[in-house]
Order: structure tokens, then sequence, then C-alpha cells
């Protein structure tokens, strides 16, 4: 047993408890159906907020862009003009293809040997494949679920779900999505227990979020196909909570009520966990300053000066020598010893 | 009988279970071979640095200034509140592990804190205790621990078993440098004094006589005539440098390595040469004693450091009235230039944009820096055909190109010394693809690490490397290594020995100067190293 | 090696030829598990070649070592199949038996697989002296070993030579060396 991911899960499911007994046994509907959710809101947004001034504050003393590839120099040479960007078109198509597929993480480029059958090519493209899955079928779920906020509900909203609910077996439709991401939350997971390089690195901190998705995913699942929700009256409780005219309708069932209170820890939890890479990653100085640095002058708001060892006190210690072995000097030695500051700010 | 006779593996102790021990909980075991001498403290007292004093890395007691946490932890903020780079790193890594084996010295080492992102855990684990709320409240379970002396002893083995290559970074999807927190991590430690020797005395003696060996202005002048009596006994020609000419239109600065030690010097010479033969064709260039040394052992040191030697380029190009500055093959002096030298001692704005002299291109890469690599400048000569080259007297050699960690992700030039080699030599190899280019592994020596004392650690991290030549020899009888960097031509001929000895290392004007035909020269039979060129084998290599 | 070769009969070769893939697979998992377990699990399972120069080194170690023992053991073959993995630990954490030690897990690992057959099949006698061709080549490892160490402060003393003789010999300083090496 790992006790870091066993704290993360017993902290899981004493959330989940925690909604239940609440829910079913204490009838604390407002509290878990609105004051929870405004609350975590309300973290959310400062937290975040809180998070990204924070690193905005600090500034960009040097732009330390990691080139990965041919820069723009000379008509010989084709720079790469992406992975080496030297102006801000560059840098946004570097962003964007980081952002939306994940570039560096698909640069685990192999190589075969092709003359001896000791090694065989193996696509090691899994992490990649699977993070992707888990952050689209995520950001899918989360569109889909504009339609419990908008009234009526929006075009597009519908037509993703739709494209999501392409797989029509039976009532209700089924979407991808919801799928796609407990299978991706579980790869990700088994991937950081069973490879004991990953189980080493892996933190409490990060088998939490794992688990709280998981929850979320799996609670949501079940109210859409089998302890299925009042939907109508969840609605009811969710627009009343986007329009500030919050309501608790009667009979929506426990299990929303555990879902929305999980959302909730999430939402809390985001800002001071390593999810604020969703942000983090806009602010990273490696991806997001072009690469010609020697084109145009980068400013250092702190730049300060220092103490050096200038020319004329090199030249003070070595006069005579280098006089002798014909160097040029600036001074040549008088009768009297010409003292000089040696050095200077 | 199976079952009778004892198992082998049970009389050697070997452990095959995991550490029970999380990594927090397994406290560094500082080995010998794997690490530098501590710095001398008089080096350190040149330069003004903090706790200068006799102390020995594999002792209990560090001598530490008594407020020493309060001096890591006023330097931890300090540089969150100056680098939004650290700052964002130490917060937004997932674990993802995609970094974890494209470290040379965890591939090499198979420690398990090599692998970067534990690397960086080491510092994140101190700064979530001591800066973020959920390490405060949750300590562990955040991933957080308070600082102790095992936790500062652990930084410093393993920052000190990091050069800052930035492979890692090539393949972060946030982009987190490894690079980076190793630099600032560093730069706290070296608050308390605790840099490593090979580092510190280098940076001590380029402040002072203005490069890392400490060779003094006369002894510089000396090192290359004996250069001009090597070349001419080579080539029949004698060439002529000048040095601290005021005036002369570029100034040339190249890392004090190639002056000093084989098989750099040839590269040297090969810059000699060059020069002498475009001089005719109008160059008008200089060396300089004072800004003698290229490499920057500040940027191993703190930003601070890195800037204060730095600085004497721009100082001396002003001083001597250039135009613009070329600069020779080296690594780390690269990316210091690229990425930090207009910002630190910058603006530059008593040089001039740089065109080249003999082919009137202009480097318009470099037009605020003002500072041209030599093989930039070397790749637009043969473009323009300015030189008149026979890659035949490079025959006798099948050549592979090592790229240098710091020119290649913190620069992006990758292209031109291959298009420069290809004019130079007939045969030419690449290396695997992962394992060139950007992608490139690290010597194994960089960023202050080729020390001797630590030579099995720059075996381990030079092993990737070393592995990647061997495929090329077996496959192309590749017998000689080229490369643009100087700690490369020291650290290489080391790895090759231990490796693959029959394989040799070159700079890249080392094989220019080779292949150069120059106006005058006597019949080539050898070439600059005094080896036979092919079919020149019975010649009386004089 | 001749004599050996003769002892070692038809019947015990076959035997070892049938379960060669099983025999390497236990063995190349017990020399990578001399590694912690994190890095281990990387040996085994990174297959290019490049981003894993040990794993490689490993697996074609034992499985070409495997094969030079059955051919029958020629000193030089087998001191150059072996050089590779024992290059790599001679500069590892490992004391010098765990470097080599190596070698004397496929006694136990052949002993597991095939033993019960072994005895069936009444070949102990040829075992015994296939056993005695793996004591050789764990000599064989000692002296390669011994080597890489040697050549480890060769490079050493090699290098602060180069570093500094040929500049002092350029000098003309050279006589003046020997009483201040260092000279910085």
């Amino acid at each position: 047993m790992n006790a870091n991911y066993m704290y993360s899960l017993i902290a899981v499911i004493v959330l989940l408890l925690l909604a239940y007994v609440g829910v079913a046994g204490l009838h604390l509907e407002v509290l878990f159906g609105i004051v929870f959710p405004y609350v975590a809101m309300a973290i959310f947004v400062a937290g975040f907020v809180y998070k990204l001034v924070g690193w905005a504050k600090s500034p960009v003393p040097f732009p330390i862009t990691t080139t990965s590839g041919q820069q723009v120099s000379l008509p010989m040479v084709s720079p790469a003009r992406i992975d080496n960007p030297n102006n801000k078109l560059g840098v946004v198509i570097r962003m964007l293809l980081e952002i939306f597929l994940f570039r560096s993480l698909f640069r685990n480029t192999k190589f075969e040997i092709k003359d001896t059958n000791k090694f065989s090519y193996e696509m090691e493209k899994w992490l990649w494949l699977f993070a992707l899955a888990f952050h689209y079928a995520f950001f899918v779920v989360l569109i889909r679920h504009l339609r419990f906020f908008t009234e009526p509900v929006l075009l597009p909203v519908q037509w993703l779900e739709k494209l999501d609910g392409f797989f029509q077996v039976g009532l209700p439709g089924i979407f991808l999505s919801g799928f796609v991401l407990m299978a991706a939350v579980i790869y990700l997971f088994l991937r950081r227990v069973w490879i004991p390089q990953m189980r080493y690195i892996s933190l409490p901190a990060d088998y939490f979020p794992l688990f709280l998705i998981l929850a979320i995913a799996a609670s949501g699942i079940l109210m859409r196909y089998v302890a299925k929700v009042d939907i109508v009256n969840a609605k009811e409780l969710t627009m009343g909570l986007v329009t500030l005219r919050p309501t608790i309708p009667e009979g929506i069932g426990v299990l929303f009520y555990v879902h929305v209170f999980l959302v909730s820890v999430l939402l809390a939890y985001f800002p001071f966990s390593k999810l604020m890479h969703l942000g983090g990653i806009f602010f990273c100085p490696t991806r997001n300053l072009p690469g010609n640095t020697r084109e145009f002058r980068y400013e250092n708001p702190w730049n300060y000066p220092v103490k050096i060892h200038t020319y004329e006190a090199y030249e003070d210690e070595f006069r005579e020598k280098m006089i002798e072995a014909g160097l040029p000097v600036e001074k040549m030695p008088g009768p009297e010893k010409n003292l000089e500051e040696g050095e200077k700010e | 009988m199976a079952d009778e006779l004892p198992k082998p593996e049970e009389l050697i102790d070997v452990e095959h279970v995991p550490p029970i021990t999380g990594w927090m909980d397994t406290p560094v075991e500082i080995r010998k071979g794997m690490y530098c001498y501590a710095g001398n403290p008089k080096s350190l007292e040149t330069l003004g640095a903090p706790n200068p004093r006799q102390w020995n890395p594999t002792d209990e007691d560090w001598k530490l200034p008594d407020n020493w946490k309060e001096i890591v932890f006023e330097g931890l903020r300090e540089r969150l509140d100056k680098f939004r780079s650290f700052k964002v790193f130490m917060d937004i890594c997932v674990r993802c592990g995609a970094c974890a084996d494209k470290c040379h010295f965890f591939i090499g080492s198979g420690d398990p804190k090599n692998m970067p992102v534990l690397r960086a855990e080491l510092i994140r684990s101190v700064y979530r205790n001591d800066f973020t709320k959920a390490g405060k409240i949750l300590g562990r379970l955040a991933g957080a621990r308070p600082m102790t002396l095992d936790v500062l002893k652990e930084w410093w083995y393993y920052l000190f078993q990091c050069s800052e290559c930035r492979r890692c970074s090539v393949f972060c999807p946030y982009g987190i440098d490894t690079a980076e927190i190793t630099i600032i991590g560093r730069e706290i430690l070296n608050l308390l004094g605790l840099n490593i020797d090979w580092i510190a005395t280098p940076v001590s003696n380029c402040y002072r006589t203005g490069n890392h060996l400490g060779i003094q202005p006369h002894a510089f002048k000396d090192m290359l005539e004996f250069f001009v009596d090597d070349i001419e006994e080579v080539t029949g020609v004698r060439v002529e440098p000048s040095f601290n000419r005021k005036g002369a239109e570029i100034l040339f600065i190249t890392p004090s390595g190639d002056v000093f030690a084989d098989p750099g010097t040839y590269t040297a010479m090969g810059y000699m040469i060059l020069f002498h033969y475009l001089r005719d064709l109008g160059l008008d260039i200089t060396w300089s004693t004072y800004a003698s040394e290229g490499g920057n052992f500040g940027f191993f040191t703190s930003h601070e450091t890195m800037k204060r030697l730095n600085a004497k380029m721009y100082y001396e190009a002003k001083r001597l009235g250039v135009k613009w500055i070329l600069g020779g093959e080296c690594g780390h002096m690269w990316r210091v230039i690229h990425q930090y030298m207009d910002t630190m001692n910058g603006p530059a704005d008593f040089l001039e944009e740089p065109v080249s002299p003999i082919t009137g291109t202009r480097f318009t890469n470099a037009k605020s820096t003002k500072m041209v690599h030599i093989a930039e400048f070397t790749a637009d000569l043969i473009y323009h055909k300015k030189l008149n080259l026979d890659p035949s007297r490079n025959d006798h050699l099948k050549v592979t190109f090592h790229d240098s960690c710091n020119p290649s992700r913190g620069m992006g030039m990758l292209d031109e010394p291959r298009y420069v080699l290809q004019n130079v030599c007939n045969n030419f190899y690449e290396m695997p693809s992962n394992t060139i280019r950007e992608q490139t592994f690290c010597c194994g020596s960089g960023s202050g690490l080729n020390a001797g004392e630590d030579m099995e650690l720059r075996m381990m991290g030079g092993m990737p490397r070393a592995n990647a030549v061997h495929f090329v020899k077996e496959k192309y009888d590749v017998n000689m290594l080229a490369c643009v960097c100087a700690i490369d031509r020291a650290a290489l001929p080391a790895l090759m020995d231990y490796y693959e000895p029959e394989v040799g290392v070159t700079g890249l004007h080392e094989l220019v100067a080779n292949a150069l035909i120059l106006p005058g020269e006597k019949k080539k039979t050898t070439n600059l190293r005094g080896e036979p060129l092919l079919g020149m084998e019975d010649e009386d290599a004089e | 090696m001749g004599a050996i070769r003769q002892l070692l009969s038809n019947d015990l070769e076959k035997l070892l030829i049938e379960s060669r893939a099983a025999i390497l697979q236990e063995w190349f998992t017990l020399v990578v598990e001399t590694y912690p377990s994190e890095t281990a699990r990387f040996l085994k399972s990174q297959k290019d070649p490049f981003a894993n120069p040990v794993g490689r080194a490993v697996r074609n170690g034992v499985e070409d070592l495997f094969d030079e023992l059955l051919r029958g053991l020629n000193r030089e073959h087998a001191g150059a199949l072996l050089d590779p993995m024992i290059r790599i630990r001679a500069i590892q954490n490992f004391t010098p038996s765990e470097a080599i030690g190596f070698i004397f897990f496929l006694k136990t690992v052949i002993r597991k697989i095939i033993g019960k057959k072994i005895l069936e099949r009444n070949l102990s006698q040829e075992f015994y002296a296939f056993e005695s061709k793996v004591d050789d080549l764990g000599l064989i490892a000692f002296d390669i070993y011994m080597k890489c160490r040697e050549k480890i402060y060769e490079i050493k003393a090699n290098e602060f030579r180069n570093r500094h003789y040929s500049a002092f010999r350029r000098a003309g300083l050279i006589s003046e060396v020997p009483d201040d090496p260092a000279l910085k």
C-alpha cells in the first residue's frame, strides 16, 4: 500500500460521505446546493486571479526561450519558425500547438535500429495520448454542462452534445466524453502506481485531483445512466445559482448534491494546486518568448550596475609585463606612479 | 541439486527491493567520484563572495553561517520576486514524468534523484513549506518539507550533478527548464559559500586576469605566438595575429581553453589561419588579452557574477573602438551572449550592426547584440565562395557532429556548423536523430563539472553521447567527433578515451583550416596535428 | 577450453537452447534489478537504444554472453562482449563485487529454470562443467573491471597533463612545472 495515494483516496471518500450524510441525513441542501458552490466559485476566481497576479508581479528578467530548432540566420539554412520562433506570430503558433496538441509531450521521438532484431520499435506516446484525451474529454464535459447554466441552451452546446452523443445506443444517449474522461483518469492513476519511477515521484497532491475527478465523473455518469435524478429540478437549482436567485427545488436526489459538492471542492482546491498549470503555461518564459534575442534587445526591469574589473585596473596590474611583451598600453609609466581607482561601478 | 546450492546473488549484497522510504526520507550520500572539490576560499575572496573558508563536502560540518536557514529563505524569496520563470516552475509541475528519462545523468547513473522532476522537487519541497499556504497547512501531504542541513547537502550534491543542458525542457509540456532551477539553486548555495572549486577559481581568475586559466597578458600573447610557429611548420605560412589593437574593425573573443589545451589549441590555430587568409580580402580583426575569455563560469555561479565577467566584452569593444564582435566556438558562452549579454550589459549602441567585410552580408539576426558566431561568419564566407577549400585534405577523417547543449537549446544554431562541415570534409555522418540537434545529449561535463575528481560522474553523464558515437563508429567507421564548444573539446577526449578510444575530438575550425588552401603555402603533407594527410603517408613529414 | 567444450554434451546444450529465452529474460531481470527499482523499470521498458544505453548494454550483453558460453567461451570474444556492461558498471555506484557479480546470477537462473530437468536427465556433470565456464567468465570480467578502473585513473592523470603540459611546453616552462603543478 502506498501512503501517498491512500491519503488521497481516504480524503475523497470522506468528502463523499460528508456530502451524503449532510444531505441525506441532515438535510443541509442549502449548504451543499447553494452556499458551498458560491463559496467555492469565489475561492476559485479569487485564488486564480491571486495566483496569476502573483506570477505577473515577478518580472521576466531574461529571454530564456528554449530554442527547439534552427534559428533564423543566413539564407543557406532553413529556420524552424515554430520551434524557434523569431517573431510574435511564431510564438503564438508555438503556444497554440503546445496548448491544444501538447506538442512538447509528443516529442518523445524514437529511433529504430533496422539492422538488428534485438530491438523493436515501441510506440511510447501513451502519456501524450491519454493526457490529450483527458483534457479534451474534460473540456467537452465542461461545455456540455453549460446546458445547466443557460436558458435557452446555446446552439454550440447543442451541436457539441450531438457530436459527443454520436454513439447513440438506446436512451438516454451515451455521451462519449464522460467515459473517455473516466478511462483517461484511470490510466493516469494506474501509470503513477505501476511505473516505479512514477510512483517514486508522485505526491498525495498528484493522486488527490485524480481521485476527485474520478469521483466527479463517476457520480455524473451514475446520475445520468443509473440512479437518475430529476433533471428539470436540477436545472432549476443551477439556473438559480447563475441568476443569483438561488432556490432548492424538491426531490433532486442526494447524488446530485454529492456531485455538486465534489465539484465545489475541486474548484476551491484548484488555485492552490498543480492544477494551476492551466494558467501557468501562458506565463512560461521558455515557451512564450521569441528566440530573436540577438536581433532585438530585451529589457530587464531590475538590471543593476555591478562591480567589474576594468581594463584600467587590469593594465595597472600588468603594465610592465605588457610593455615588455610589446602589447599596446593606455598609459606609459611616468616617473610618478599613476594611482588610479582600481575598480569601478 | 537446484535447491541445495546457495544462490550466488544471495551472497552479494545487492538491493533488489525498492527503497522502503520515499525520496524525502532517503538522505543524501556524498559519494567519491560524483562531486567536485569545494571552492578555494582565496577565489571567493577575490570576488567578494560570501563565506570564504576551507571546507570539505564529505565533512559533517560545512562551516555555514549561523543564520544560514534565514539566508536560504531570503534568497528564495528574493528570487521568487525577481524571476517569473522560477516562480512559475515552482508552482506548475504536475510530475507527469515526461522529463524523467531525458536526463543524461539519470540515464547514465540510474540515480532516481537525477530525474529532472526530482531534482526540481528537492527545491520545490522547501518552497512549498515556506511559501505556500497548502504546504504550511498540509505539510508532507502537500509535498512540503522543512529546510534542514541534510536537505541543503542534497541540494548541493544534486545541483552540481546537473549540467544545465536544458534537454528536459524540450520535452516538458509546460516548458519547465531544470537549468533555470539549477542556476537559481546554485545562486542560493553561493550565498552560503557553497561553490565548487572548478567553478570558483576560473571565475576568480577570469575576473582578475581576463581568462579562466589566469594567463597573464604577456603569456597569452606568447601562447598565440607559439601557435604562429606551429602553423608555419605545417603550412609554410607565417600568420600575424594582433592584440589589443585600437581601431580594428572587429574584436575576436573565444574561450581561453582553446589557447591552452589540446585539442582546442588546433581550433585556435584554425581561427588564426582563417583570419590570415581573410586579411587580404579585407578582414581587420584583433584579439584582446583583457577580454581573453569567451567562456563565463559566472553563469554557473550567479546572475550577478555572470554579468560582472561578461561586462568585459562590451567594455573592451568600446575601448578599442571596434565596430562589432566575432565570437569563437563555445557552448555556454553563446547562451550568455544570445540570451543575456545585451540585456545585462547592453545596449551596445557604440557598436554597429555586424557586416561581413568580405561578403557584405549583414548579420541582421545579431543586429542588437552585435556579436556574430564564427560558424555563422564562416558559413556565410563559404556560401559566397570566398574560401578556397580542399575538403579532401580531411579525407582521412570520418566525421560526426556533436551539437553542444547551449548553442542548440539556448540559441538554435544547428545547421550553420553542419553547412561548414559539409564543405570542409567529404565524410560526414549524423548520429541518431534523438541524440542530436535540439535533442542532443550533453558531453556530461558542462556547467563547470569538467573537473578531474568527479570523473565517474562525467563518464556516467557522457555515456548516452558515447553510445551514439559508438553507433556511427560501428556503422560508418567514424573516427572524429566535431563540436563547437571548448568544454566539449576539453571533456569529450576523456569520454572517448574511456568508451571509444579510436575516436578523436576536433573543433569545427580546425577542420576548416586544414581544408583551407592558403596562398603561398608549401606542399602540405600533414594536418595541424602533424598527422599525415591521406596519400601523403610516405612523404617526409619533416 | 577444449576439454570443457567436449564435456558440454549435446543434451545439456539442447536443454539450454530450448530454454534460452526464459533464461535470458530472468538473467536480464536480475541484472537490471541491481539498480534502484525506479531505474530498473526504465532500463527494462525503454526500448530505444539511444535513450537507454545501459538497458541496451545489459540486454545485448546477456544474450551474447549466453551464446558465447554455448559456443565454448573464447576469451577474446567473451571479453569484447563483456566490455560494454562492465565499462558502465565500473563507474556506477557499485562495489567491485557488485559490478561483476551479475555474471554468477546465470548459475542460479539456470538452476531455477532447468535444474529439475538437469537432474532428471542426469546431466549434473555436464552442468558443473558449464558452471566452471561461468566462473571463467567472472574472472574475465574481473580483468575488464580492473582495466576500466585503471583507465579512469589514467584519464584523470592524462587530462591533468594535457591541460597543463602542452601549454607549458609551448611556453618553454616545462622544466619549472613539477614543483607547482597546480600553477593556476
